[in-house]
Parts: C-alpha cells; sequence; structure tokens
C-alpha cells in the first residue's frame, strides 16, 4: 500500500489504505496539520489543498486517486517566508479563530492564479464554497484584492 | 458594609440563576487572594506576568477561541510593563483558581446593567469573587476584557514596579529614581538594565500598591495591533485541538445516542474487523472507536450496528414547542420589569407571537480533545471555555482526585459557548481511561457534533403592546423557553439549581428604553432538549422578540421605526440613543427606500454595550438578497478598534446566519440536521457589506464579543417586512422570504 505523494516539492512515502481521503493522510498520517477538518462532505472548503495548481477538497480525494502535486498551505510560504496572499491576509487582520483561513487562503490563491484581478462577483463564486462560521468575509474579500494588487506589482 | 453582606448571604446569581447560598463565603474568604500557580523560580512575578531567559510571557486568565484576547489581554500588560506587544508571548494558563473569572458572575448582579450605580458595581464585584470558589475560569458573556481591564494592567503595574525595586536595590538607588522603557529599567545615568537580568531578584520581592495610568497617557490601548495569533492562522501552523500530536498517539472518535439515552442494543462484530481499527469501547450511552486515522474511525463507527433507547424529552419539535407553551399556563419564574401599570394604560392594543427554533452553534472545529492516562494522573490537551470545570468532570469520570488532572487548553477553532460545557473532554478522558499510557485524540464528526449539541434554546414570546397619539404607551412582554443557565449549572457544578433565570428575558427586560408602562415576565418551559449558552445566550432571541415587536409598535403608531426607538431610549439612556443616530447617519436614514429595496433597523443594549445595526436588502431574481450592514456599537472603551470591528462584523453575520437558515429539528427524539448543507451558515455571496462606528459615550467598559449578534435578526426582519410588507414572527425568515441562498 505504500505508495509516493509530492506534496509541497517534496516526496513522501504513506501507507493509509487505498480509500483514505487524502486530508486524513495529510493530517493523521503525515502531521501536516494546516489542513483542517470541518465537514467531510465537500460544503465548507476547511480542507482546501491545490492538485496541479487546481483548488481541491482534499476531504473527497481517496489517496489512490490523487493525480498530480500536492501543495498545502504549509507550502504556500511560512512565517519567516511570507507568500503575497498570506502578507494580505495579516495586513487585514482577516482571522477571527482561524480555523477556516487555510482553506480560505488556498481557494483564493487558486482564484487569484486563474483571475489574477477578479471583480466581487469572481470572488463570490470562487469563494462562495468556503464557510466562515466567525464571519470573516468583508475582510477575506478586501485581502484578496489587496493581494492581488501585490503580485501585479511583484 | 451591612447591605453588601446581606446581599452576599442572600444569594449569589449567576445569569440571575442562585447558584450557592451566601453562607458558604464569608468575606474573608471571598476577598482572600487565590495562591499564584506558577512558580517564582521560573520568573513568575505574579499568576499572569512570567519573565526569564525566554522573554516575558503572559499566562493568559482567558482562552482564545476567535475573540482576539490573546492581543488585548497582552496589550493591557504591555501598557503598564513598557514593553512593546509583540514582545509578549502569550500561552493559554493552566486550570487554577487564580484565573477565576470575576466578572462573569458580577456581570449577574440583578440591577440593569444600563441603570447601575457605583455602589452597584462595587457589589457587583465583590459577588463576582464568588467564581473562584466555584471554578469559574470561564471564557464567555462577554467578560474577558471587562475582567481584564485592571486586572491586566495592575499586572503589568505591579511587575514593572517590582523589577524597579530590584534595579534599586542592585543599584543603590531609590525606585523613584528609575524610569522604564522598552523592556528594561533606565537608571538615572541612562544604563538600561534588561527585565530578564532583574527577573530572578525581583520575583523574591514583594508586590506593592499601583497606581495605573490615566488613559491619556496609553501608547498602546486605544489602537488596532497586530493580532498575536495572525501570521500563526494565515500560514497554517496555529496549533488547534484537533492538530494536537504525541508520539505514539491513537485517533479515535466518538457516536452517543442522538436520543440522549442508553444503547438498546450494540454489535460492533463487523467494525473491529476493519482497516486501522484498534478497539471499540462500550460508553453505556455510546460507544468510541480507537484507530490509526480519525477517517477510519468514523467508517467504523458507522459500521456499529446500534439501537437507542427512546429520548427523555418530547419526541418531536411540535410536541416541544407545545410543551414550551404550556409554560405560559404557569406562574412566571421571573418578573424582569414592571414600570407604570400596563393594564391601564390608554392606547390602542397591538398584539402578537413570536418564535424561534433551537440553534446549534456548528463550530468550524468540530468539538475534540486528546488525553492520556497513567493510572494515577491524567492529561488533557482540550480546546475549552471552563479548564477548572474541565479538570474536576475529567477526574470526577476516571477515578482520580482533580490534582492528578492536568489541563492544557488549546487554540479553538471557534466556541460561541459551546466550548463551555465538558462533554468533548469527559468523552475524552474516559476513552483514554480505556487505552493505559497512550495518548488518544477524540475527534467528532460534524453529524456527531451537529446532533450532540446544547441548543440555543428555541423560545415562544407573548407580545403586546399600545399606542396613541404617535407614541408607545405600553409594552407587556411574556416569554417561555427552556433555560440554559439551569441546565449548564447542573452539568458545571453538579447540583440541580432552581430560581429565578434573568436570562428568559434578557434583550426584553432590559432594554434602555423609557416606555411609560413595560413589563416583562418570563416562564420557565419544562422540557429536557439540552440547551446550552450560545452566543449573547437570552438576547439571542429577547432582541427579536423585543425589537421586532417594537418596529410593529412604531408602525400601529404610523412613526418612523427608528424615530420612535431614538425617542425611547433618549428617556432612558444616552448612549444608547447615540448608537442609534450613528446608524441613521451612517446609513443616510430616511424612512424612505426605492421600490426592490428594504430597509430595517435593529437595536438591542446586551452585556453593558448597546448596538444598533440598519440592514438594507434587495429583491433580485435568485431571492432576496442582504446588501449592507451598517452597525454601530459603544463598549464605553475602546481597546482594539480593529477587534471591535472584527467582532461587530462576525457577531452580525454569526446573527444573520441564524436568522436565515439556521434551525434545529426534532423527529423520534432526533436532531434532524446533519452538516453544513443543512445547516449553513452565510457565505460569501450572500453576506452583507458591513460598516462598522465605535462610540465611547458610554461610562466603564463592556464587552464586544456577543452584543453584535441580537439585533441582526430584526433588523433583517424589519428590513423585509420594509421590502415586501409582509411581516414574519417567527425564525428562521427563509421559511417565510425566498432569500438568497
Ligand atoms: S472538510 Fe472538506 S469540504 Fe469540509
Ligand atoms: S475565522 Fe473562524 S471560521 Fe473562519
Amino acid at each position: 500500500m505504500a505508495r509516493a505523494l509530492t506534496i509541497n516539492g517534496k516526496t513522501q512515502t504513506v501507507n493509509s489504505p487505498d480509500n483514505v481521503p487524502l486530508l486524513w493522510v495529510l493530517r493523521d498520517e503525515l502531521n501536516m496539520t494546516g489542513t483542517k477538518f470541518g465537514c467531510g462532505v465537500a460544503s465548507c472548503g476547511a480542507c482546501t489543498v491545490h492538485i496541479d495548481g487546481e483548488a481541491v477538497r482534499s476531504c473527497q480525494i481517496a489517496v489512490a486517486d490523487v493525480w498530480g502535486d500536492i501543495t498545502t498551505i504549509e507550502g504556500v510560504g511560512t512565517p519567516d517566508n511570507l507568500a503575497h496572499i498570506q502578507a494580505a491576509w495579516i495586513d487585514h487582520q482577516v482571522a477571527q479563530c482561524g480555523y477556516c483561513q487555510s482553506g480560505q487562503i488556498m481557494q483564493a490563491a487558486s482564484l487569484l492564479a486563474q483571475i489574477p484581478t477578479p471583480t466581487d462577483q469572481d470572488i463570490d463564486d470562487a469563494m462562495l464554497g468556503n464557510l466562515c462560521r466567525c464571519g470573516t468575509y468583508p475582510r477575506i474579500r478586501a485581502a484578496i484584492k489587496d493581494a492581488a494588487a501585490r503580485i501585479q506589482e511583484a | 458594609m451591612a447591605s453588601i453582606g446581606k446581599i452576599a448571604r442572600r444569594t449569589f446569581l449567576f445569569g440571575a440563576v442562585a447558584v450557592a447560598g451566601g453562607a458558604a463565603f464569608g468575606f474573608y474568604k471571598l476577598t482572600q487572594t487565590p495562591p499564584n500557580p506558577l512558580n517564582p523560580d521560573d520568573g513568575a512575578l505574579n499568576p499572569f506576568v512570567v519573565i526569564n531567559a525566554d522573554g516575558i510571557t503572559l499566562i493568559a486568565p482567558r482562552a482564545e477561541m476567535g475573540q482576539g484576547v490573546h492581543t488585548t489581554l497582552p496589550a493591557l500588560v504591555a501598557e503598564e510593563l513598557d514593553v512593546a506587544l509583540a514582545d509578549i508571548k502569550v500561552i493559554h494558563g493552566p486550570a487554577a483558581k487564580a484565573y477565576f473569572n470575576q466578572a462573569l458572575l458580577g456581570a449577574a448582579f440583578p440591577v440593569t446593567d444600563y441603570k447601575r450605580k457605583p455602589w452597584h458595581d462595587d457589589t457587583a464585584h465583590f459577588l463576582g469573587n464568588a467564581a473562584k470558589f466555584l471554578d469559574l475560569q470561564v471564557t464567555g458573556g462577554s467578560t474577558s476584557t471587562r475582567d481584564g481591564f485592571v486586572k491586566m494592567r495592575e499586572a503589568g503595574a505591579a511587575a514593572r514596579e517590582m523589577l524597579k525595586d530590584a534595579a534599586a536595590e542592585q543599584l543603590g538607588v531609590k525606585s523613584a529614581e528609575l524610569a522604564t522603557e522598552n523592556g528594561a529599567v533606565i537608571a538615572p545615568d541612562g544604563t538600561r538594565l534588561p527585565y530578564a537580568d532583574l527577573a530572578p531578584a525581583a520575583t523574591k520581592l514583594k508586590p506593592r500598591n499601583v497606581t495605573l495610568r490615566d488613559p491619556s497617557e496609553w501608547k498602546t490601548l486605544g489602537k488596532s495591533q497586530p493580532r498575536t495569533d495572525m501570521v500563526g492562522k494565515s500560514t497554517g501552523t496555529a496549533t488547534f485541538g484537533i492538530d494536537f500530536r504525541a508520539p505514539g498517539m491513537k485517533f479515535a472518535t466518538v457516536k452517543m445516542s442522538p436520543k440522549r439515552s442508553s444503547m438498546r442494543s450494540f454489535d460492533p462484530s463487523d467494525a473491529i474487523l476493519m482497516d486501522g481499527v484498534e478497539k471499540i469501547i462500550d460508553l453505556g450511552d455510546g460507544f468510541a472507536v480507537v484507530a490509526t486515522n480519525t477517517w477510519l474511525a468514523f467508517q467504523a463507527a458507522d459500521a456499529v450496528r446500534v439501537e437507542w433507547d427512546d429520548a427523555p424529552y418530547p419526541a418531536d419539535t411540535d410536541a416541544q414547542m407545545a410543551k414550551i407553551a404550556e409554560a405560559f399556563d404557569t406562574s412566571p419564574n421571573s418578573t424582569g420589569r414592571n414600570d407604570g401599570d400596563v393594564e391601564t394604560a390608554s392606547g390602542d392594543t397591538i398584539s402578537a407571537e413570536y418564535s424561534v427554533p433551537f440553534l446549534a452553534h456548528a463550530t468550524m472545529e468540530p468539538m475534540t480533545t486528546a488525553a492520556k492516562f497513567t493510572g494515577d494522573a491524567l492529561e488533557v490537551w482540550s480546546p475549552n471555555q471552563g479548564p477548572m470545570l474541565i479538570r474536576n468532570w475529567c477526574a470526577d469520570a476516571v477515578g482520580l482526585d482533580p490534582e492528578q488532572v492536568t489541563v492544557h487548553t488549546m487554540l479553538m477553532g471557534g466556541a460561541f459557548g459551546r466550548r463551555g460545557e465538558v462533554d468533548f473532554a469527559v468523552l475524552a478522558a474516559r476513552v483514554a481511561r480505556e487505552m493505559p499510557d497512550t495518548p488518544v485524540l477524540v475527534t467528532w464528526s460534524r453529524e456527531e457534533d451537529m446532533r450532540h449539541d446544547f441548543y440555543r434554546p428555541a423560545a415562544i414570546a407573548r407580545m403586546s403592546g399600545k399606542v396613541q397619539d404617535g407614541q408607545i404607551t405600553a409594552l407587556d412582554a411574556q416569554v417561555a423557553a427552556p433555560s440554559p443557565s439551569h441546565q449548564a449549572m447542573a452539568r458545571w457544578l453538579g447540583r440541580e439549581m432552581g430560581g429565578p433565570d434573568a436570562e428568559l428575558t434578557a434583550g426584553v427586560a432590559d432594554q434602555p428604553y423609557g416606555i411609560p408602562n413595560y413589563r416583562t415576565r418570563g416562564y420557565l418551559a419544562d422540557l429536557d432538549v439540552p440547551v446550552g449558552f450560545w452566543r449573547s445566550v437570552g438576547a439571542s432571541y429577547g432582541g427579536f422578540f423585543f425589537d421586532g415587536f417594537i418596529d410593529e409598535l412604531a408602525h400601529a403608531a404610523g412613526r418612523d421605526p427608528l424615530e420612535v426607538r431614538l425617542e425611547l431610549a433618549r428617556r432612558e439612556h444616552a448612549p444608547s440613543a447615540s448608537v442609534i443616530e450613528k446608524v441613521r447617519d451612517m446609513s443616510g436614514w430616511t424612512g424612505q427606500t426605492p421600490a426592490g429595496i428594504g430597509r430595517g433597523i435593529g437595536f438591542t443594549y446586551s452585556f453593558g454595550t448597546p448596538v444598533a445595526q440598519v440592514i438594507e436588502v434587495r429583491d433580485t431574481d435568485a431571492g432576496i438578497k442582504i446588501d449592507k450592514a451598517w452597525i454601530a456599537c459603544d463598549p464605553g472603551t475602546a481597546l482594539d478598534p480593529s477587534i471591535i470591528h472584527a467582532q461587530m462584523m462576525g457577531g452580525c453575520i454569526f446573527g444573520l446566519s441564524a436568522a436565515t437558515n439556521g434551525q434545529i429539528t426534532f423527529t423520534d427524539g432526533e436532531v434532524d440536521q446533519w452538516n453544513f448543507p443543512d445547516y449553513d451558515g452565510l457565505r460569501m455571496h450572500n453576506a452583507p457589506e458591513i460598516e462598522v462606528a465605535i462610540l465611547e459615550n458610554a461610562d466603564g467598559i463592556s464587552g464586544v464579543g456577543e452584543p453584535g449578534t441580537p439585533p441582526a435578526a430584526p433588523a433583517l426582519a424589519n428590513a423585509l417586512f420594509d421590502l415586501t410588507g409582509q411581516r414574519a414572527r417567527r425564525l428562521p425568515l427563509g421559511l417565510d422570504y425566498s432569500l438568497l441562498i
């Protein structure tokens, strides 16, 4: 059952059974806990990661079905080396409890990769699958626009 | 002293529930300082401030659940200690009496907040001391900054003076000749003595009485600070309860009776054979699966064949609501207010019945706790709002003394009152006892979390009022609901508590409106559906009943609903009138809206903070959209405007989420809702744009975590009335309007 996954540019060998969702391989086998569990049924977005750059719900993808390179929140940037999007999130003081924010950032990062200067409608369409029970949406929206500007300038 | 003594002996109040006869605590005990749980040899200058080679650490008496206390509490310390906020590391305190929440019990003093006199506050403060005997080291009731406002500054100031005294001794000068700046004592010749070097000597000195700095001298407080938890939460490196890991740790889940009953039959024979499953534990009223991976545990839990006994409460929502309505036939549990005489007041009578459903907390992070049992000790890693209670109940569950239990409070992925309970930690302790010497992380599935909550109670209100010559002349409100205070006190303290519960009529009885004839009565429903504290508690429904009905009366009186509220508030409480004026100005309220647009105002005074909201809705092809919210609040003193803004915004969205979609219903004794698809919140596309104004006209300081929630539902309902001409008197509003979802 051992299989190789490429996660944040590094190859890792994992042994979880085939049907275990990627989310739980990351969290419980690899102890990469930045990716969160919220619902398990694709309705909250807390578990969002990228596979080959596309935002996906890792709670829905069996580890055997992973089709490409994985990027998690840990691969986006680190406290000492923040990505533009994370710096924007910090400047706008987005997080409250913070639990949904890994997923929000992963979703927003893929939006910005596809649409560098998103409209409000683009933001609504891309982000509506990501629930935030603390109600940080207005600051998320502002941070996405700010991140777009930073990425353009960089 | 006589009058205070009398009050203290008579009763202590929590949400005006009598929690203990005052005889248990004499004055001496109430004012005695609990021991410092920290070791001075580690650099502890007091229970809160630790300075050693690792830097400056604040042992926070309150838990971070998103509300920003791990920024505001250290900011209070930093202000007096003369250090940069960024130089203070914040950690959750251990379970210890030193961290009791004085404001929580003090807030229950039975005089409507806005009418309190200074002697009332002194008495409330004194009563609040009882918290340390009741192990109420609780984060809740919007009290963290209220409780910490003086305490944290005193901790910082006392530490500063001890460091100066140590420097004075070392230099052979008077302490008064020394200054402090940026983490160091400054000698008269300008030499800097870093705090870390002075701390070992300072911890051996006695603290002196300190005088706090005048707010006009504040450098940190009053300004928005970068939150101390923001980088961690933006990089996936913040460690929540669910992220706890230890060598050899197992992953488990529980499935407890959805009817809060026992298991009638239990057959784990298939489940035990499943991948990764190591153990299945019979817990009597449910079971636990221990596995190598949380998801494998979830799968096995679903494969266990189990039948449950019947629920101890009426099996479906209709029967439960009927039980609540029955309470109106009993004598009132509490009379919150009785001004003038509603019976003889003149005017045309208007009556209406309102109702709200049960609600789940639905924190983003489901319930979770890790535990390790070693026979004579239990260690618990739990995201929680009450570590002393967790310690006591976990000890009880595994047959240890509380002293043998160590509680580590973890970062919470939301709480909203849910993590003030102890069930999630007790279950983890019970699982750990069956797995000696093995750390076990117990994580609930979302479905388990949704269906095993302590719900915001369903409630019914019978409202009646009179209007005459454009004036509201009388308001008579009757509210019936089960009591979270009664239930939670039994769960926290192991004793059934009776007596009047002022929370029944919160948001109704305590509003700062000068209505000449104003009566409220609360009726206690005899219903055992598990209910608990949900962000803003009684005001979460009382605000809807009261403010929605005020809107009806205003219309019946032929008046602009905002002007009526303003007029009533002006007679009673100027800061409340000011927040109403503020939202009027922010929103450009004219009382007129174009076709296709509706506007409503909501106002609730709760937890000492008046909040007014104007909400604008718009008809679209996809349904009615909530476009905009303007919010004005007055917490008296704004310690951190950015955090207050966030709490007002979040509180409003939390209230709107419940008002649009939120309901927990029951069939056959089980909750019908399972997960976010059937218990959803607002999202990016249907949450409003929000503007917040923070005023500081009120005296003192009050909380901001909860007061943003109560006015949201009535403001939305009133806006929908303005848009459609139809008034809905029940929540969620999605039942009666086609809202954008
Ligand atoms: S956990 Fe995957 S979408 Fe909620
Ligand atoms: S910040 Fe708490 S759920 Fe989004």
